[in-house]
């Protein structure tokens, strides 16, 4: 049993120390690549400083799915060790930090002040660069829009060594094509983030069960705006009559003080989790684990229930109770799907749905949640209905299946989320982002060696102008 | 780069004018591939092959080098030019000869052609192959072995151990390769009925260029180390590989 860890825990450790097999959040396509840690901006722009062949790109708590911070033969920087806290103005609620801060860490030490994450997306362990990177959408995207919104200024380390702050008033392209950059345009150092003022650390949460898509759609076109907080999750398994039956959740802060007493008003997440064992039954990615799982998940919820108290954490990362959830997909990992289908193509949306239905494509947590108005550039949300869905990679034929998908999404002027791909076919991404010529001119004007670099930008040609 | 689901953007066929490896070609256009190299003897047969894959997919940028996997000296060379215009995610290797085993086992020059071919040759473009793969961090080799390397047999042992040697040898380059980003797949097919195997009588479970193909793309999908064609093969070899020699020798195979 020894021997066997042994050999098992060597395996991995061949090469160098400095270089690293990178991987996103779905565990698939790893490459290699040298790994920097740097704990000083010092320390960081040595690095970038010297000769690179293969480019660079920043790295966060790699939680994006696909490829985006990862650079095979070329050099990753792992950002998550400058998380210092530069500022704090509670005049203003704006707090500045270290790009490698987490938005687990920021709750921890902001709420207790009275001062949430404007965004947050589902589980609180991505960092305040990848959330900048991706231009993040949370629950609330629909009343308030993406992370990006709240970013006041960022500290940039440019292709040519220089650090630049970008801002609204001061270069202004660059802050632009920053915010949703996927880290092309430079290294981020810092931010300073508009946080939002909370009286207590409490959401009041309406469930409602819904039994069929239409009804479901037609809800949160109806009073979403009502609420701050709304998502919903959909049944991809379930037929007929009942297609896109679901959950809808949806919340607003508590914010009479009063309500609640002591030192539980105000309360940041703790830190401890489950883990999921390394080696998992594969029985769990099949068809019949995937339906009984969804069916129990319909039934748990009450048809309808109002105003129930929730904390934070419980409300917006359920998902991190348990640590390592990637790792129930086993070997060969997942592909996350999502798009997002504009407002008045609903019935694209639809034919989404039936063909996952009928295709019996085995998914667990399929997330649907209405969108406001989008930033431009690269940043992913428009206005409408987005979709996003876990699937095993080794289930059968799925690179044909996702392919049909797209064609729907991109007929439907809709588009894929770069933080969440990992297999999209790059002849689509000028459809799905007619704006990437500008931001392309942008990312040529502070990085003309295209020194920045992915395997996402690789993969997608995402530089390379048509 | 290659993507989550193994679709490849850039390939380079070692042996493009082999069957098998058209085959293959035309799969993977019709995929995601963009950019390809075509490597072989004859500059005329790789355009040629280059003109069918160009009108499958309009706008692929197909390149044809010449290469002879016996002109050791000139691999090193090739290989530069291969990678000359960027990354390959795949490196096919396809060439191959069978020989004739009845005048080889007599006629040392010939049964030396034909190790040097699918060995020596194999070994010498892998080895520059791997270097340069290992650089870009990322990138797949596939190795076209077959079953006759799983256990030799009278009617074919030269061919046989030229093919074992390949395939021990790219076993022995995935282990090394292992956590590079870079994998070997090694592909096995049984009886392919090809322009190598032309005159030849079709056994029994014989399969043909495009299964093979279908199987490489299947296995490129789902990460395989070692892809059988057809993949009960795997199960065959499992049993003849353990039959006592007096028997196995006396089977019409
Ligand atoms: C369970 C789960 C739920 C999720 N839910 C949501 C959701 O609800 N909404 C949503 O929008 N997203 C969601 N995501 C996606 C996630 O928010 C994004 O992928 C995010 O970018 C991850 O941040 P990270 O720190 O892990 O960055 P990484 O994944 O490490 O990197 C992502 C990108 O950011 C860039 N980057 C990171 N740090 C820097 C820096 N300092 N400077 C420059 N570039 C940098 C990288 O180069 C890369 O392009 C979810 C992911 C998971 C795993
Ligand atoms: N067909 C089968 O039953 C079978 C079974 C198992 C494995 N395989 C293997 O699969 C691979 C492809 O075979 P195939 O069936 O597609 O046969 P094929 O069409 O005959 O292809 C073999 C190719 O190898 C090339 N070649 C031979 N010697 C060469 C050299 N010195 N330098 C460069 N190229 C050379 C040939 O090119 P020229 O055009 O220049 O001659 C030919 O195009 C081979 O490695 C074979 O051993 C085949």
């Amino acid at each position: 049993m020894k021997i066997l860890s042994r050999l098992t825990a060597s395996s991995h450790a061949t090469a160098d120390s400095n270089t690293a097999l990178l991987s996103g959040w779905g565990r698939t396509s790893p490459s290699r690549a040298r790994l920097a840690q740097p704990s000083t901006i010092e320390e960081l722009q040595e690095h970038a400083r010297r000769p690179l062949r293969r480019g660079l790109i920043a790295r966060g708590l790699g939680r994006s799915y696909g490829d985006p911070a990862q650079n095979a033969g070329g050099l990753v920087i792992d950002m998550t060790r400058l998380d210092d806290v530069h500022d704090i103005d509670l005049q203003h609620s704006t707090v500045t930090v270290g790009a490698g801060m987490c938005v687990h860490r920021m709750m921890q030490l902001f709420v207790p002040l009275g001062l949430f994450v404007p965004v947050t997306p589902g589980t609180r362990y991505v960092t305040v660069g990848g959330a900048i990177a991706s231009d993040i959408h949370g629950k609330n995207h629909h009343v308030d829009g993406t992370f990006g919104n709240y970013v006041e200024a960022i500290d940039l380390l440019l292709a040519n060594g220089e650090v630049v702050t970008a801002s609204r008033e001061q270069h202004p392209d660059l802050f632009n094509a920053t915010r949703g950059g996927m880290g092309l345009t430079g290294v981020m150092l810092s931010a300073r983030i508009r946080m939002l003022p909370i009286e207590t650390s409490t959401v009041l949460v309406d469930t409602d069960r819904v039994a069929d898509l239409e009804t479901l759609l037609d809800l949160m076109s109806r009073d979403d705006d009502g609420y701050r907080y709304s998502v919903s999750w959909v049944d991809t398994l379930a037929t007929g009559n009942s297609l896109g039956r679901g959950v809808l959740y949806r919340g607003n802060h508590l914010d009479d003080p009063s309500a609640v007493a002591g030192p539980s008003r105000l309360k940041g997440p703790s830190a401890s989790r489950l883990s999921i064992p390394p080696v998992v039954p594969s029985g769990l990615v099949g068809l019949a684990s995937a339906r009984a799982f969804n069916e129990v998940w319909y039934r748990k919820h009450p048809e309808s229930e109002r105003e129930l108290p929730q904390q934070l954490s419980a409300f917006f990362h359920q998902l991190d109770m348990v640590e390592n959830t990637n790792r129930v997909y086993g070997r060969r990992g997942f592909v996350q799907h999502q798009c997002v289908i504009p407002t008045g193509r609903e019935s694209d949306l639809r034919k989404i749905l039936e063909i996952l239905s009928d295709e019996r494509v085995p998914t667990y947590l399929v997330v649907l949640k209405r969108m406001g108005s989008g930033n431009g550039l690269l940043s992913f949300p428009i206005a409408g209905w987005t979709l996003a869905v876990d699937i095993p990679a080794a289930w059968d034929d799925l690179a044909e299946l996702l392919d049909r998908l797209d064609e729907i999404v991109v007929n439907a002027g809709g588009r894929l989320y770069f933080a969440k791909d990992s297999r999209m076919n790059p002849d689509l991404v000028e459809a799905m982002y007619p704006e990437i010529n500008q931001w392309r001119a942008i990312a040529d004007k502070y990085d003309p060696q295209q020194r920045f670099a992915s395997d996402l930008s690789r993969r997608l040609a995402l530089r390379d102008h048509a | 780069m290659k993507n989550a689901l193994g679709s490849v953007q850039s390939a380079l066929i070692l042996g493009g004018d082999s069957d098998i490896a058209f085959a293959t070609s035309k799969r993977l256009v019709r995929d995601r591939l963009r950019r390809l190299v075509l490597a072989g003897r004859s500059i005329e047969r790789l355009q040629a092959r280059a003109a069918e894959l160009e009108a499958i997919a309009p706008g692929i940028d197909i390149r044809c080098l010449t290469l002879d996997a016996t002109d050791f000296a000139s691999h090193s060379e090739f290989v530069d030019a291969a990678f000359e215009k960027g990354d390959l995610d795949l490196v096919l290797v396809a060439f191959g000869v069978l020989g004739n085993q009845l005048e080889d086992e007599h006629d040392a020059a010939s049964a030396i052609g034909v190790i040097q071919t699918n060995f020596t040759g194999a070994v010498s473009l892998l080895v520059p192959t791997a270097d340069r793969l290992r650089d870009q961090g990322h990138g797949t080799i596939v190795v076209l072995s077959t079953v006759a390397a799983e256990r030799a047999r009278r009617s074919n042992y030269i061919y046989g151990a030229s093919k074992a040697g390949l395939d021990w040898f790219s076993q022995g380059l995935g282990d090394a390769l292992h956590g590079s980003g870079v994998d070997v797949m090694i592909v096995r097919p049984g009886f392919a009925t090809t322009k190598m195997t032309g005159d030849l009588d079709t056994p029994p479970m014989a399969t043909d260029a495009d299964s093979v193909a279908a199987a490489i793309v299947d296995g490129l999908r789902k990460q395989s180390d070692v892809v059988w064609v057809p993949g009960k093969l795997r199960w065959v070899m499992s049993v003849l590989r353990h039959l006592p020699r007096p028997i196995f020798r006396r089977l019409p195979i």
